[in-house]
Formats: C-alpha cells, structure tokens, sequence
C-alpha cells in the first residue's frame, strides 16, 4: 500500500466513524423508544377543583389528533393521565407512579401551584422534565436551582408588569388604590405592578387593601380605597370578591380607571352579576384568543381548533377557555417533542423546551411563545382590552411583562 | 376479670378454646412481620412509599378506633388533627431546625393536648352533633393554616418543603425503604400500645360508657375525663401519622389536610372494622389504594366506581375486614375443632 493511499484509506474511514454514529444513533431515555413516546401528567378530575380536569382531558384528545395524524417523527404519543383531587399527597403519589411505574419520558401539566410545589424537589432530584406547570405563580422559571422545571402561561407577575407600563404609557400622573387578595397569587400581582413601576410606585400608589379569602365582603375595603382620592383601581381579586368590587365601586360613584386582574374576566360569572352597565370600561389583559368572540370567527387558528374539537372532542365545552387553554398547551408540548428528533433524552427535551420561538393558532396575534437557556417563562406578553358593555375589545400593542432572570 | 376481657369481640368467641385462638394470632402476627420486612426488598421504591402511606393512615385510623369502636365518639375532624401533627413537625424542622426523629412525639404531645381541649366542649355533645362539631373542625383547619396570624411558621398557601431523612448508622437501604421500616416499627408499637388500653381498666372504662354510660357513671367511672382522655388519645395517634406523612411526602399545604381527607379517615375506620386495631390496616390500604383502582376502571366516573366499590365492600362485610376476617378463622377453627379429638 503506497503512503498515499494508506492516509486516504485512514482519513475516509475516521470521517465515516465519526459521521455514521451521528446520523443513526438514536437517543432514548425511559419512555421513549422508536415507536412511543409516553408523558405523564396530573390533572383534578376529582375534588373541589375539579372543572380544571377538562384542561386534561383537552390535552388527551390533542394527542389522540396527533396519533392519528400519523404521530410525532413516526413515534405515537402515549399520554397517561391521573387524577391528583388538586391534593398535595395525591400528586406526590401519583407523579411518583408515573416516573418509578410508568416510566414516562417527562411530566407535562400538573395542575396546582400547591401540587406543583409538592413535586418539584423530587422532579428535579430525579431529573425528570416537570414542564409547562399550569400554574401562574412566578417561582416556575427558577433555571438555576430547578433546571427541569418549566411553567408556561404568563406569571402574576408579569401580568402586573403589563399593567404598570399602560399606566406608565397612558397615565403617568394617576393615583393607584389596589385591592388584592392576602396571599401568593395577590402578592404576586402587587410585586409585578410595583417592580413595573419602578421609582414611580411609591409616589404613584396612595393606597392598598387586603382581603382574606374568609372575607364576607370587601365592601368595606372599597370604601376605604374611594377615600384616599384614587383614580385608578388595580383589582386583583378571584371571581367572587370582583364581582362584588364592581358593584360597589358602582354603588358609591366611585369611577376611577379600572384594571381587573385577568383571574376574573369571565363576562358570565363575574361580570354579568356585578352588572354589565357597571362593567363597562373596565380594562384587563389577555393572551389567548377568546373562542367566543364573533371577531375570530373566520380566523384561520380558530377554524382549526373548532375543527379539532368537533372531530376528537365532540362533548368538550367549546364556550370554555380551558379548552383553548389545554389545546395550546399541548401543541407546546409537540413542538418540543419535534424538535428533539430522535434524541428523545430528558435533558435533550429541556434543552428543546428551552429554545422555542413559536406562533400558535389560539395566541392573541402577535403573542409569542418565546424560551431560552435563560429564559424559563414561555409566554410573557398579553394585549389590554377593555370590556364595552358586551365583550371584551382589544386595545393596543402587544406588550411584555417580562421579569427579569 | 378475663371474662370481661373478652366479652366485647361478643360473637367471635363462641366456647372455643382461647389457646388455639392465641396460637393463631401468635402464628398470624410472626407471618405478617416476615412480609412486612420482605416486602421493602422485592418491590420498586415507589410501591415501598405507597405502602409507607398506607400504614400512616392505618395509625390515624387506630386513633380513630379508640374513638370510635371503643369509646362510641364520632369524629369527622381528624384531617384536623392529621394537619396538626404534620405542621408541628414540619415547623419544628424549618424553622427550629430540630431532627425529624425529635418532633414524632412532640407531634404526639401537642395533638393531645388540642384533641383534649377539645374534647370539653364536645362532652356536651352526643352522636351526630358531635359529628357535626368536629366537620367544622375539619372544614376550618385549612383556612386557619392559611390565615395570615400564622404565616410566619407555616409558610400560608405555599406550604412547607421537607427534606426526607436517610437511613441513619449507614444502612445499605434507601430513604424510602427506611421511612418504610420506620413507619413500620412505629405503627407497630402504637398498635400494642392501643390493644394494652383496650385490654387495660380503662379500655374497660372506656367500652361501658360507650355501651350503657350511666350504668358506667354508676360503677364510680368519671365520664368527662374519661371521654376527653379518649379524645386526646385519639388525636394523639392521628397528630403521630401526620408527622409521618409530612416527611413521607416532603411537603405540608393546608390544602392537603381537607375534609376529603377526614372522610377517608372515617371510611378506613368502617371498612377495616370499627373496633379491630390490627383491621386498621386494612383501612389504611383501602384509603390508599381503592382511588386509584377506581381511577382505572373508569377515569370520567372514578367518583362513582369509587362508591360502587365501598357499597360493595360494606354490603359484602358489615362488620368490616375484622368481621369478615373474624368469620372465616371461626369457621375454619370450628371445622378443625370438630374433626380433631376432644
């Protein structure tokens, strides 16, 4: 053999060594193989939250779609869902059933911040991805302490932050009176408009009243808020206390500017018993597409999501917006399955989930689904809309709350 | 004074000789420990830490035994109790540092000291309305854990993490299967501790109030200490299993300590046998377990399956699994008995 040959026969043969294992190896962890890819989850189907449950019977039927459509490159999706009863304990029990027993690549959409937090230490022991928590508390884009958690729905906090940059942009002399709830998801709200405000919190806001959730009313506290000469009203409060801040505030003429935390924006249950005159002009923020609302009617992201209900999920509520919620969610989900290809590692799905750029059907238009390395919040922008007296209209730009990390 | 030992387990006795039925129980107890130390060695960690579950539940549900079978108080409101005992050892633990071992009988103390004090006001209350006094319990506990007086120790709605001991002296086994032996020896003792009060002068008190209390109060027997004694026990058992769990399941909420969980409680008590202390494991299985086969029959209708399977299982054994299991060891000893030389 000539020296020339020799080192051409030794350079063809390391580059094919080096090359071959690259295009076919093929990279499982548990749960995936060359036909299934299994994800588990936890959803109450039962117990007193129990209305969240079709968010995971959505997510069910998204996949049934998707196996029929053929799959994930090539691979069905297994989805194996149980039912935690929003308990703590239960969601500790079940999610270890599906890592030890089941043996499932990840855990997609737990629902709970209480669940969520029970599991977490132990997702992140086991370094198994705890992805897209349906929760809106801000603590699920800890990158650095829980590399394998992910939340996905705009934060409190950034919601917050929304509403501190319209007033900043829109009124930036106004005096702010809040009334939130005494506990996380309250706090929460009151940091992200503070933070957004930044050195003008303190001169800008006059007043701030807690309730209790064991609070009969919080007529009291609107009084109080209408007393300090506000002229705008932050409203973080759940369903029931924001229909009956509505009404007061209507009740004593109180007419400031009005934001309602997005919680309670459901014309039917909120803002229909608090009075739809008194309703009216109240802002808030949103970020999915509202499937009731004639505007969307021939948009093309709302044809496909009516088509899919009708087909794979005939008896799903389609006035709900959990529906589009968990519809979204999962088309999330695929998108970070697809990208792994056929190297279907835990850590590989993180890294996946961590760099997404995506436009969804049922996003507000302009909304984005946005991640990186350092970046663990997918979706952080919202659109204000006010409500007329019938439905919620959008007003403005697209803007972000990002919370900085 | 043995006759009187006995006479409560009523039907089960029938004239046999007490001899074979110790022999029994003796053989009975000596295969269940082989088992239950097997066990931890032959299953996967997660089915180690159901079973650790289980047998928490079991202690709270002997607390409810001695409540219930023996003294005749009913009690809706042991989730309370339950919440007590884990939030005692979860704080102490956070916030004071103090080893998980330390803050099992401190856990202990302060669930009997609640479930005395509570037990005075409820004396004045008789079947039903007591039941109803220790729902409110039940239904209040969570919100008081949320309320924003004790924030600072318990966290509000956001809980407290746990971390799950090690096996201690360097034990070649895994934190789950040593909270499992832990429990185990745990639940062990309490369980002789609750058959030595059973069996004791005041598990005799205990047993005449619940049949005939003025009878008892005639016997010179002094109903209210006696009733609040039972009370705090009771709780005292239950705060132990709450303790328990919060480090099996590394985590306390006030949305983990909810009625639904004083019902299971109560629905393990019936389903394992009122008055049957060794039953209460078949309780706390049942707890566990049934939800979640339930779930896989049918996951729309889990709620049903689930009560499908407790009619079934309380119209098959009245008195439980202790009855069920009661009936079958008489007939076999009667069979054998027959057969066998006088």
């Amino acid at each position: 053999m000539s020296r020339r040959k020799w080192l051409w026969t030794t350079l063809t043969l390391g580059a094919a060594l080096t090359v071959t294992p690259a295009l076919a190896q093929k990279k499982y962890d548990p749960g995936a193989s060359d036909t299934e890819i299994k994800i588990g989850n936890t959803n109450p189907y039962s117990g007193p939250a129990s209305a969240y449950g079709l968010i995971g019977k959505t997510i069910g039927a998204y996949f049934n779609k998707v196996n029929a459509e053929g799959g994930i490159n090539g691979r069905k999706v297994n989805y194996i869902s149980y039912d935690d009863a929003y308990s703590p304990p239960k969601a500790v029990e079940q999610a270890r059933k599906l890592v030890e027993s089941d043996e499932v690549l990840l855990i997609f959409q737990p629902l709970g911040t209480p669940s969520n937090t029970a599991i977490q230490k132990y997702m992140n022991a086991k370094k198994v991805p705890q992805l897209f928590v349906a929760t809106g508390a801000t603590k699920w884009g800890d990158y650095k302490h829980f590399p394998w958690t992910m939340g996905w729905q705009p934060t409190y906090q950034s919601e917050g932050r929304i509403y501190a940059q319209f007033l900043l942009k829109s009124h930036p002399n106004s005096k702010v009176a809040i009334l939130y709830q005494n506990d996380d998801y309250g706090k929460d709200y009151v940091k992200g408009l503070k933070d957004g405000l930044g050195d003008k919190a303190k001169s800008m806001i006059v007043a701030e009243a807690p309730y209790e959730t064991s609070d009969p009313t919080v007529d009291s506290q609107i009084i109080n808020l209408k007393a300090s000469g506000a002229d705008v009203f932050f409203n973080v409060t759940t369903p029931k206390f924001a229909s009956q801040a509505i009404k007061k505030a209507a009740e004593i003429g109180w007419k400031p500017l009005h934001l309602l935390n997005n919680v309670s924006q459901s014309v039917g249950s909120v803002l229909k018993p608090a009075g739809l005159e008194n309703a009216k002009g109240i802002y808030s923020s949103y970020y999915l597409k509202d499937a009731t609302d004639p505007q969307w009617k021939n948009d093309p992201g709302q044809k496909e999501w009516t088509a899919f209900m009708d087909k794979y999920f005939p008896d799903g509520d389609k006035t709900s917006s959990f529906t589009v919620y968990g519809y979204t969610v999962a088309q999330t989900l695929a998108q970070v399955l697809k990208q792994c290809g056929d190297n279907l590692t835990r850590e590989n799905v993180m890294k996946q989930a961590a760099s997404l750029d995506l436009d969804l059907g049922m996003l507000l238009p302009g909304i984005k689904i946005k991640t990186s390395a350092t970046d663990f919040y997918p979706i952080e922008q919202m659109k204000m809309q006010q409500f007329d007296g019938e439905r919620w209209v959008p007003v403005g730009d697209v803007m972000s709350g990002a919370v900085g990390g | 004074m043995a006759q009187q030992d006995i006479s409560f387990s009523d039907t089960a006795v029938r004239g046999l000789p007490s001899v074979e039925q110790n022999s029994w129980a003796l053989w009975g107890t000596v295969l269940f420990l082989a088992v239950a130390i097997a066990l931890p060695f032959f299953l996967r960690s997660f089915v180690v830490f159901q079973l650790t579950l289980a047998m928490i539940y079991a202690i709270a549900i002997i607390g409810l035994v001695l409540l219930t079978g023996i003294n005749g108080q009913f009690s809706l409101g042991h989730s309370a109790f339950f919440g007590i005992g884990a939030y005692t050892a979860a704080v102490l633990m956070d916030q004071f540092g103090v080893s998980f071992y330390w803050t099992l009988p401190v856990a202990g103390v302060v669930c009997f000291v609640f479930g005395f004090l509570f037990g005075l006001p409820a004396l004045r209350l008789e079947g039903i309305y007591l039941a109803l006094a220790t729902f409110a319990l039940a239904i209040a506990m969570p919100q008081i854990l949320k309320s924003s007086l004790f924030e600072h120790w318990t966290g509000g709605v956001q809980g407290i993490v746990l971390i799950k001991p090690d096996a201690p002296f360097g034990l070649p086994i895994s934190s789950d299967q040593w909270l499992y032996f832990l429990t185990l020896a745990i639940g062990l003792m309490l369980a002789v501790c609750a058959m030595n009060i059973v069996n004791s002068r005041t598990g005799r008190a205990l047993i005449a109030i619940r049949d005939n209390p003025i009878a008892a109060r005639a016997m010179g027997i002094d109903i209210s200490l006696y009733k609040t004694l039972a009370f705090g026990v009771s709780a005292l058992f239950t705060g132990i299993a709450g303790a328990l769990s919060g480090v099996a399941i590394q985590f306390v909420a006030p949305d983990s300590f909810t009625f639904n969980l004083a019902i299971g409680l109560f629905v393990g008590l019936v389903v394992g046998g009122v008055q049957s202390i060794p039953a209460a494991l078949f309780g706390g299985l049942f707890v566990l377990f049934v939800p979640n086969i339930a779930e896989s029959v049918s996951k729309g209708l889990a709620g049903a399956v689930y009560g499908v399977i407790l009619i079934l299982v309380i119209y098959m054994m009245p008195s439980g699994a202790a009855g069920l299991a009661r009936l079958v060891a008489d007939k076999v000893l009667m069979k054998a008995h027959r057969k066998g030389p006088r």
